[in-house]
């Protein structure tokens, strides 16, 4: 019986990736502040995901005679004016974040993803219709136009994540179309097209996985935003609702009682400023990593 | 030139009137009797119909938006509910203390970040440009909120050289200004530094060398003048940030601006009040985009003469 050699031997492109996959890998680790803040976001998932089991204490139950009581070995940051412990409330507000800092950028990658490789390959009059909606969803400041959102939906988490998407998905846009742009010229592309394989196949078979490392590294860096806008819309009072616990409301409450406890609304935000430095710097890894023209 | 910049202001229009559009439907589309919404339980049936009447919110929609452009393009953007004042009289009234504040935080972004840009580039890779790095980052990382908390604490409450919040004179824009600034200040040291070091690769700047001409001048006479061209235009692009974030500042230093009539329009649910300030505001991003188009062409014969070509 002959071996067939090409059931031993993984296909040429598959070698490809791979080594493509490793390489992206090897500069990822070699970038020692991307692999700080990989670490200190895995930490916090789990922090979040088991945080019933981390804390000793409710998030939600008030103690009315335990109130903005200072760092204790029971209460590590103290106690808020209900008498939370404000270590278990940030741990708590993290699912917050980390939920509201993935799921709208996953819709607005999506979104944007679509609308622009449509723009970028079809052109014409679809690519200026697109293009004319995009130009004027990034003239609206993006808090503005999150707030309205939010005043015409309500005030509620989901209503959170659809005010970001809004937000975000016509500069994901502007970017996959203009690589699209680049693609369309490629010769792979041309001998797609001579082959007679449909519009619908190589925008979504060929172009796509090529816009692939600039979604992740788009992915990673609008993560951080999101969980800005979220902070900032819950701190205005039009995002998270008490007793929820996000961390923008958790300053804002906090503020209140600044002078008799400071680290009610100082630390929630030092959880904020951890929390989008280290997206940062897993974003600036990535980037460097997958497109080292990108730098600079 | 001014072929140019009349074509680019001729764009502008579409978008601004889009704009108007996607802001209608998306505050018209409130579920619920937006004005009984608004007076909650104290008003009566007659009371809610009669000011629907006012508001024409029984006309069907396309007529309503219509009317509604063609009063803001004659600068009439409605009525407050709320205030019972027209929009435009509280709007302009308010806006003066927002440029103020702008204008500071904006001047506070470049002394910090135009300097710190041209160190790090010229220093490149040094432990200068790392620290500007990291600490420019820190700035874009911060939420502003929480920045102004600090600031509060530390010079008003404990050191107490300022004052807390209020609007009555300059020493009350110093923190305002300090917080919004720095938070862009981190953004123009970037740019700065990326468009310095790329300026440096060009071959003038090693003919200047090579003329014995010392590393300062290089820089400034030479290699900063082209340098400053993109973050001369992202200063009139920062509009957009600075204003999403004077909402925030204004809130917690109450300043009376712009930025706080959009959230007291929200939470007394005055929807031509929301309406006009975001109107403005969104106005204001266009026109600074509008400028910052215009200038690069002004200041870089080099997209001059591409667009002499173009037109």
């Amino acid at each position: 019986m002959t071996h067939s050699p090409d059931i031993a031997a993984p296909a040429p492109e598959a070698i490809e990736e791979a080594s493509f996959l490793r390489d992206t890998l090897r500069a990822f680790r070699k970038n020692r502040m991307a692999m700080v803040g990989l670490v200190f976001v895995t930490v916090l998932v789990l922090a979040a995901a088991f945080a019933p089991w981390i804390s000793p204490h409710d998030p939600y139950r008030v103690a009315l005679d335990e109130q903005l009581l200072p760092s204790s070995t029971t209460y590590w940051l103290g106690t808020d004016n209900f008498g939370r412990d404000v270590l278990t409330r940030i741990l708590y507000g993290a699912r917050v974040s980390l939920v509201v800092g993935i799921v709208p950028s996953l819709i607005s990658l999506s979104i944007g993803t679509v609308l622009g490789i449509l723009s970028g390959y079809l052109g014409g009059k679809t690519d200026f219709a697109i293009m004319r909606l995009a130009d004027m969803m990034i003239a609206f400041p993006s808090l503005l136009l999150a707030m309205v959102v939010m005043y015409t939906l309500g005030a509620n988490l989901l209503n959170i994540f659809l005010a970001l998407a809004l937000v975000g998905w016509a500069s994901v846009a502007r970017v996959v179309r203009s690589q699209t742009l680049a693609l369309r010229e490629k010769e792979f592309i041309e001998a797609a097209r001579a082959n007679g394989t449909k519009r619908g196949v190589i925008m979504f078979r060929h172009i796509f996985p090529n816009v692939i490392p600039t979604l992740i590294v788009l992915f990673s860096l609008s993560i951080p935003e999101a969980i800005m806008w979220e902070s900032s819309l819950s701190f205005l009072g039009v995002g998270v609702q008490p007793p929820g616990a996000s961390w923008g409301l958790l300053v804002a409450k906090g503020k209140e009682y600044m002078f008799q406890a400071p680290a009610v609304a100082i630390a929630p935000g030092i959880a904020i400023l951890l929390t989008v430095l280290a997206f940062n710097f897993i974003g600036d890894g990535l980037r460097d990593a997958l497109d080292p023209s990108m730098k600079d | 030139m001014l072929m140019f910049a009349l074509r680019r202001i001729l764009v502008s229009i579409p978008v601004l009137i889009g704009i108007t559009l996607i802001l209608f439907i998306m505050l018209n589309v409130v579920p619920g009797d937006p004005v009984a919404l608004m007076m909650k339980e104290h008003a009566s049936a007659e009371v809610i119909a009669r000011v629907r009447a006012q508001m024409h919110l029984d006309d069907p929609m396309i007529t309503r938006y219509f009317s509604f452009l063609w009063n803001a393009v004659q600068g009439d953007l409605g009525n407050s509910i709320k205030l019972n004042r027209p929009v435009t009289d509280l709007i302009l009234k308010a806006f003066p203390n927002t440029l103020m504040l702008a204008v500071c935080a904006a001047l506070v972004s470049w002394i910090i970040g135009i300097p710190a840009g041209i160190l790090s580039a010229v220093r490149r890779d040094s432990l200068l440009d790392r620290f500007f790095m990291g600490f420019s980052l820190l700035g874009v990382s911060m939420p502003i909120f929480w920045s102004a908390l600090l600031l509060q604490y530390v010079f008003a409450m404990k050191l107490k050289l300022l004052p807390v919040s209020g609007f009555y004179g300059w020493k009350y824009m110093i923190l305002p200004a300090i917080v919004l600034g720095w938070s862009s200040a981190g953004v123009i040291a970037r740019l700065t530094r990326s468009s310095l070091l790329e300026v440096m690769r060009h071959d003038y700047i090693r003919t200047a060398r090579a003329k014995g001409l010392r590393e300062t001048g290089v820089i400034s006479r030479h290699a900063l003048k082209n340098a400053l061209i993109p973050v001369v235009t992202i200063m009139a692009i920062q509009v957009a940030s600075l204003l999403s974030g004077a909402v925030i500042t204004e809130a917690i230093f109450s300043i009376p601006g712009v930025g706080r009539i959009t959230v007291n329009a929200i939470s007394s649910r005055d929807m031509p009040l929301l309406q006009g300030a975001v109107l403005f505001a969104t106005a204001l991003v266009i026109l600074g985009n509008l400028v910052a188009d215009i200038l690069y062409a002004v200041l870089d014969p080099r997209i001059r003469e591409q667009m002499k070509k173009a037109s």
